[in-house]
């Protein structure tokens, strides 16, 4: 009967391309539609932000040197996992990354929690030469990151505008002060009152990468490596609680 | 579209007024955006889409008298194919090469890392590696054959004049963008679908071109069936499209800015990104390749194909079980179980639509097993059957959650791609390379079946090399992460167990560099075969006696 029929098919070009586009569709509706009601999705927990302008241009460094072909940003819940790196991770601490970067392969160690783990002159130190403190590392140096201006730095706002598009929610304000919020992160001596206000009194304003004469890469990748896995509250979280369970 | 009214020489040439109206849009924003640029790979864009406009306007205005452009019905248009053949060849080496290299960085960082040259680090030479195997060799030997086999099995000439010019040229482009993007560092973040909303974009009008010239050339044929291969030939055009189009959603920051933020965030950015990664596995590496399978193998054995029934059953259970898998890559995360549980499901599921494949084109050779001693281009085919077999099996294995506990993260997940890729997907190829070479040029023969049997050897070692060290170091590092000492702790430290990898990350490379040499004597045998040369000394035995159209 089957056989018999798919004659037709295979002498209607149409219908075969209609019944391929049918048979191709139901399993992405059926599994990625579901997720997009995000109260189901995602878990409630304090803490969780858009990243500042500086940070945001630090993940593009992150992004645009292919970090995520070598490290997760994603623990899961298994007990070796939780000892070596921290708390597992959850949904709502990637809900503003565009594009996620939990990975797929550990050729170094996971970075979820990498935030404040180490100090900032570590970073640096392990990013211009990652066997001078690593010795058995097999990681890329990233030397040319030291001093380079950061190439976002005049069109901040627009890549904040773009965000704001795909549903972060970051403020009229935020975009405004875009450009002075970049530079003021990463300058102590900087008027920083206003991105604290913006974005809350935990953000870190401090000279990443050692050198105060200029903003650079170093300075926004390390300030990017320090926030990660930092923003939640554990303390008012409860995994337990029937909103939190998937 | 009835054949007699293209022959008509009064109706415009759309495929000219078509290529000619994008070659101009092309120029003028690579105008706008070479003179706007925000970053330097928008600029160095913009050069390379100007200059392929005007390439390309060029090549129309000194074609125009010849007999490029004519588009005569009653013979297949064999030139574009060629051109693909070749264009495989060539990206094959590159991309193998690329792959080497970085799989010797692992091995040895001291000596192959520059820490002034951002461009060779392995972040930016990873994507270049996968899209070079993946789009630029794969994707060429898809558009080759594809080509090839739906000419012949409608008996009708491609449709579209040239059009499939359009679109193996534009496709050339979209790899060269991509490409030179990666060394950049332009580059959209999410693994195998890396190139950024621009050259997105290009891609999506050559693809479109690409559904047109093979539906059109579906609608001239003069066979009342549309054969097997056609069906999975059509199936990898229409989803690759639909994945394409969906995972890669984005509002540039600039319309002069390669930078882009993906429309999806976080856990739904991530379904939907392996939704469509693992079926650019499915589709483009297997919907593909069977389509291959199923035109090459019978040809090569001059049988038909095993089992009719089998072959519905196969196309239809394979193509709605594989769009299902995707979430089996995000185990243990943050996704929702249930999602990942149906990923699972799905998963072991498919490991009977891929044997059943499997076997249907093994059992085309019932009754001309024989041919296997003498003939080493059916070998390669077969030899690619066997470890479509294995990867399929694997793949179902690797799924179910406690195994991906500790297969996921760590190398035995390189390796399975690996057997996939290098035993299925390169061999299949390589099959069909050596059988395309002689139909196309009309040659007696390959140069060198002995340069062929070396290749095959070549490579199945390499393979061996590659996989068993990816196993071995993929499960060492996944039991010394979760290893612990008699009081209690974590027995190693991360770094510790990177140590243990080096061994493994040599036998790899090595694995590797075998595979790539294997490749360079396939493109000297095509090489020699093409300018017409025999190898001296070995007997004139033609690699397929009958060659006749296929009917």
């Amino acid at each position: 009967m089957l056989f018999k029929n798919h004659g037709i098919i295979e002498r209607n070009s149409m219908i075969l391309l209609v019944g391929i586009l049918l048979v191709v569709s139901i399993g992405g509706i059926v599994q990625i539609a579901p997720l997009f009601r995000i109260e189901q999705t995602i878990e409630k927990v304090d803490g969780v932000r858009p990243y500042t302008p500086l940070e945001l241009a630090g993940r593009g460094v992150y992004i645009r040197e292919g970090c995520y072909t070598c490290h997760s940003q994603m623990i899961r819940p298994l007990r070796d996992e939780i000892e070596r790196y921290g708390h597992y991770s959850l949904a709502a601490e990637s809900m503003y990354d565009h594009p996620f970067q939990w990975g797929s392969k550990r050729t170094g160690p996971d970075l979820a929690r990498v935030g404040a783990k180490y100090s900032d002159a570590w970073h640096v130190q392990h990013l211009i030469n990652p066997r001078s403190v690593v010795p058995e590392s097999i990681m890329p140096p990233y030397a040319f990151l030291e001093g380079r201006e950061i190439g976002i730095k005049d069109v901040v706002d627009k890549h904040i505008v773009a965000q704001t598009r795909v549903g972060v929610p970051y403020t009229q304000a935020d975009i405004d002060n875009a450009k002075t919020d970049l530079m003021a992160q990463a300058d102590p001596n900087a008027d920083s009152e206003g991105l604290q206000a913006r974005y809350g009194g935990k953000v870190t304003v401090r000279d990443f990468d050692g050198d105060p004469s200029k903003v650079t890469e170093m300075d926004a990748l390390v300030a990017y490596l320090q926030v990660l896995g930092t923003m939640v509250d554990f303390k008012t979280y409860e995994p337990m609680k029937a909103e939190n369970l998937r | 579209m009835e054949p007699n009214l293209l022959k008509s020489k009064a109706l415009p040439r759309f495929d000219i007024i078509f290529t000619c109206g994008v070659a101009f849009l092309v120029a003028l924003w690579a105008i706008f955006a070479t003179s706007h640029a925000e970053d330097v790979g928008m600029t160095v864009h913009g050069w390379i889409f100007l200059g392929a406009a005007i390439t390309a306007a060029l090549g129309l205005v000194f074609t125009a008298h010849g007999t490029a452009l004519q588009n005569d019905q009653s013979t297949y248009s064999d030139g574009v194919i060629r051109f693909g053949v070749i264009a495989s060849t060539f990206w094959g080496i590159v991309g193998m090469l690329v792959g080497v290299v970085i799989a010797s960085q692992l091995a040895f960082p001291e000596l192959l890392y520059f820490k002034d040259f951002g461009f060779l680090n392995f972040g930016r030479l990873r994507p270049l590696h996968t899209s070079a195997v993946i789009f630029a060799f794969g994707g060429n030997v898809l558009l080759a054959t594809s080509f090839y086999v739906v000419q012949r099995t409608c008996r009708a000439r491609l449709f579209g004049g040239m059009l499939p010019w359009f679109v193996f040229w534009g496709y050339q482009l979209f790899i060269v963008l991509a490409a030179t993007g990666y060394l950049m560092g332009v580059t959209s973040g999410q693994e195998y679908a890396e190139p950024t909303w621009h050259v997105d974009l290009w891609l999506t009008v050559v693809w479109v071109a690409y559904l047109l010239v093979f539906l059109g050339t579906l609608w001239k044929r003069k066979e009342p069936h549309i054969y097997v291969a056609n069906w999975f030939y059509l199936a990898f055009i229409v989803t690759i499209a639909m994945l394409h189009v969906v995972n890669n959603l984005a509002v540039p920051t600039s319309p002069f800015a390669t930078t882009s933020y993906p429309l999806f965030g976080g856990v739904q950015n991530a379904l939907t990104q392996w939704w469509y990664g693992h079926n650019a596995v499915g589709f483009f590496l297997t919907a593909g390749f069977l389509a291959i399978m199923y035109y090459f193998i019978p040809k090569q054995v001059n049988r038909p194909v095993y089992s009719y029934q089998l072959s519905i059953v196969h196309f239809w259970a394979l193509i709605f079980i594989y769009i299902w898998a995707g979430p089996h890559h995000l185990h243990y995360t943050a996704l929702p179980q249930w999602a990942q549980t149906l990923g699972m499901t799905f998963s072991i599921i498919l490991w009977m639509p891929s044997w059943g494949g499997m076997i249907n084109g093994l059992m085309t050779l019932s009754g001309a097993w024989d041919k296997l001693r003498t003939d080493p281009v059916l070998r390669m085919f077969v030899a690619s059957l066997a470890f479509y077999g294995m990867s399929t099996f694997e793949g179902p294995v690797m799924s179910v959650r406690a195994v991906n506990s500790l297969s996921h993260y760590t190398d035995w997940t390189i390796g399975h791609v690996h057997s996939g890729a290098l035993g299925w997907v390169g061999m299949v190829s390589f099959g069909a390379l050596y059988a395309l070479t002689p139909w196309l040029w009309k040659r007696e023969r390959l140069y060198s079946l002995k340069l062929v049997e070396m290749h095959f050897w070549l490579s199945t070692i390499g393979i061996l090399f590659y996989i068993s060290s990816m196993w071995v170091s993929g499960i060492q590092q996944g039991l010394m992460w979760r290893s612990y000492n008699e009081f209690g702790f974590l027995t190693y430290s991360f770094v510790e167990t990177v140590k243990a990898m080096h061994l493994p990350y040599i036998v790899r490379a090595i694995g590797g560099l075998l595979y790539l040499i294997g490749t360079c004597i396939m493109a000297y045998n095509l090489w020699r075969t093409i300018d017409g040369a025999v190898a001296k000394k070995e007997p004139l035995v033609l690699t397929n006696p009958n060659l006749v159209p296929a009917e």
